[in-house]
């Protein structure tokens, strides 16, 4: 079963994430796809991630694919201007990768390569708007058209956490709008917040058209929250669950975590509106069974 | 500025700024800016002398000069040509580090910071800010079609007057993203 029917037939997601390694083989992303496989219903390939080069996207996304697990090719804005943008869309959908994620990227100050050139020629709500209309108008941006159309499947993030707060729905109001029918969040450590902002999505009457899937994240040790915490632009760690996780001695930290995290995926599974999670693990992806067990999202527990 | 191709500008641009992009904090107060905004609205009287400017060089280049000189000042305009403050607030969104025309991305700090420029604040929290202060947040719910990079230097206000800036943004998603080319 795809990720869009999962999705349609209404039976609760789940995503997770592989980042590609730096060097010139497939071999990791296989055998974690191996590993996943089974567990989630598709799972994300990062786009040279926090800025640093890995291996291309399109091409782990293929060997998701070769190894029988459903890829979602992200695609950032940071990195290719508009003609080279809707080239990739044409290849990765005539080579059977049907599912994207949008987003606008982090800014290269970040990553391996600062002095690099930012590009962000459109944002990812452009991105998705051209997206959708090449696939449903077989149109590009020229207005130039396509034939065949690419078949695709869009998605897009958002950050239900970061300033202004009271803005976030509108804003995943907008790549609704653009064409995104799925959306993964940032990490959500703090449940009540994303919940009064699902209150304002559900408002605006946008999960009716865009699977809204939650970001849970597992945290292996201190130092991994202290740089999510201090580094990772855009996440937000609650003191409550900070002394949480300080309080347990430091072998136990990663067991604790996936406990955790299997909490979150529990509570925001029950507010209405929220149609999976997406985990956010990448590095750590042998946490997934763990999480999903402890959550009641076993294998057998869901058909999947 | 390249200026081979087919794609020839129709109005030749002006020096191109080096300014890269920053956040820049407005120098309007907003009710100020809204009320401005009402009176430089596109009109017959404003078409004709923008008509007029235009058809002469060198009234051109003085008049985009001027306008970069107060536009830089205010807002921290970079000249891009095509101008999106009056849906943004006035605050310019060619200052946020990746030029977001349909902001803000996720990466803002807690205190509302630019996350590339942490001692800046955002431009599209501002831009929220003063909106939503003058009753004006729905603005922010319009979808602005990609940027056209060949008017870099050129003057916005020419551009509005005569009609060229029509397809900016729009609420009407089913509209094609890309502007006629």
């Amino acid at each position: 079963m795809s990720l869009r029917e999962r999705l349609a037939s209404g039976g609760f997601a789940v995503t997770a994430e592989i980042s590609p390694p730096r060097g010139a083989s497939t071999d990791p992303i296989t055998r974690t796809a191996t590993l996943l496989r089974g567990w989630v219903d598709a799972v994300n390939i990062t786009d040279n991630q926090g800025s640093n080069v890995r291996l291309a996207s399109w091409a782990g996304s293929l060997a998701a694919l070769a190894a029988g697990l459903e890829p979602v090719m992200q695609m950032t804005c940071r990195d290719r201007n508009r003609i080279a943008l809707q080239s990739d869309l044409l290849g990765a959908s005539a080579l059977g990768i049907r599912t994207i994620l949008v987003m606008t990227g982090d800014h290269p100050k970040f990553g391996d390569h600062p002095g690099a050139k930012p590009v962000f020629d459109l944002d990812s709500v452009q991105l998705l708007w051209t997206l959708r209309t090449m696939r449903d108008q077989a149109t590009l941006l020229s207005g130039r058209t396509l034939d065949p159309a690419p078949d695709c499947f869009l998605g897009a993030v958002e950050n239900p956490f970061a300033p202004p707060v009271e803005f976030r729905a509108d804003r995943l109001g907008k790549k609704v709008e653009a064409g995104a029918q799925f959306v993964q969040t940032q990490f959500v450590f703090d449940v009540p917040a994303f919940g009064r902002w699902m209150a304002q999505v559900r408002d605006l009457g946008l999960p009716e058209r865009c699977a809204i899937l939650a970001g849970v994240g597992a945290v292996r040790s201190m130092r991994g929250l202290d740089y999510m915490r201090d580094k990772v632009p855009g996440v937000y760690v609650p003191d409550e669950v900070y002394r949480r996780l300080r309080a347990v001695p430091a072998d136990r930290t990663a067991a604790e975590g996936v406990r955790l995290a299997a909490e979150i995926v529990e509570q925001v599974r029950e507010i209405p509106g929220v149609a999976g999670v997406h985990l956010l693990v990448a590095g750590n992806e042998q946490a997934v069974p763990g999480i999903l067990d402890g959550a009641g999202l076993g294998v057998g527990n869901d058909g999947r | 500025m390249c200026r081979s191709g087919r794609h020839i500008p129709p109005i030749p641009a002006g020096p191109v700024t080096a300014r890269p992009p920053i956040p820049a904090h407005p120098h309007l107060g907003v009710r100020v800016a809204y009320r401005l905004q009402r009176a430089l609205r596109p009109n017959a009287g404003w078409r004709w002398f923008s008509a007029r400017i235009e058809a002469s060089g060198p009234a051109r280049a003085a008049f985009t000069g001027a306008e970069r000189l107060v536009k830089q000042d205010l807002f921290g305009c970079r000249m891009c040509g095509q101008c999106a403050l009056p849906v943004t607030g006035y605050v310019c969104p060619m200052g946020c580090p990746k030029e977001l025309r349909n902001g803000p991305c996720g990466g803002v700090g807690p205190d509302g910071s630019c996350e590339v420029y942490p001692a800046q604040a955002c431009v599209w929290v501002e831009a929220y800010e003063r909106a939503a202060s003058q009753g004006r947040a729905a603005d922010l719910r319009l979808l602005h079609r990609p940027a056209d990079n060949r008017r870099w230097g050129q003057s916005s206000w020419l551009n509005y007057w005569q009609g060229r800036d029509e397809g900016l943004w729009t609420g009407e998603a089913d509209e094609r993203p890309g502007a006629d080319p």
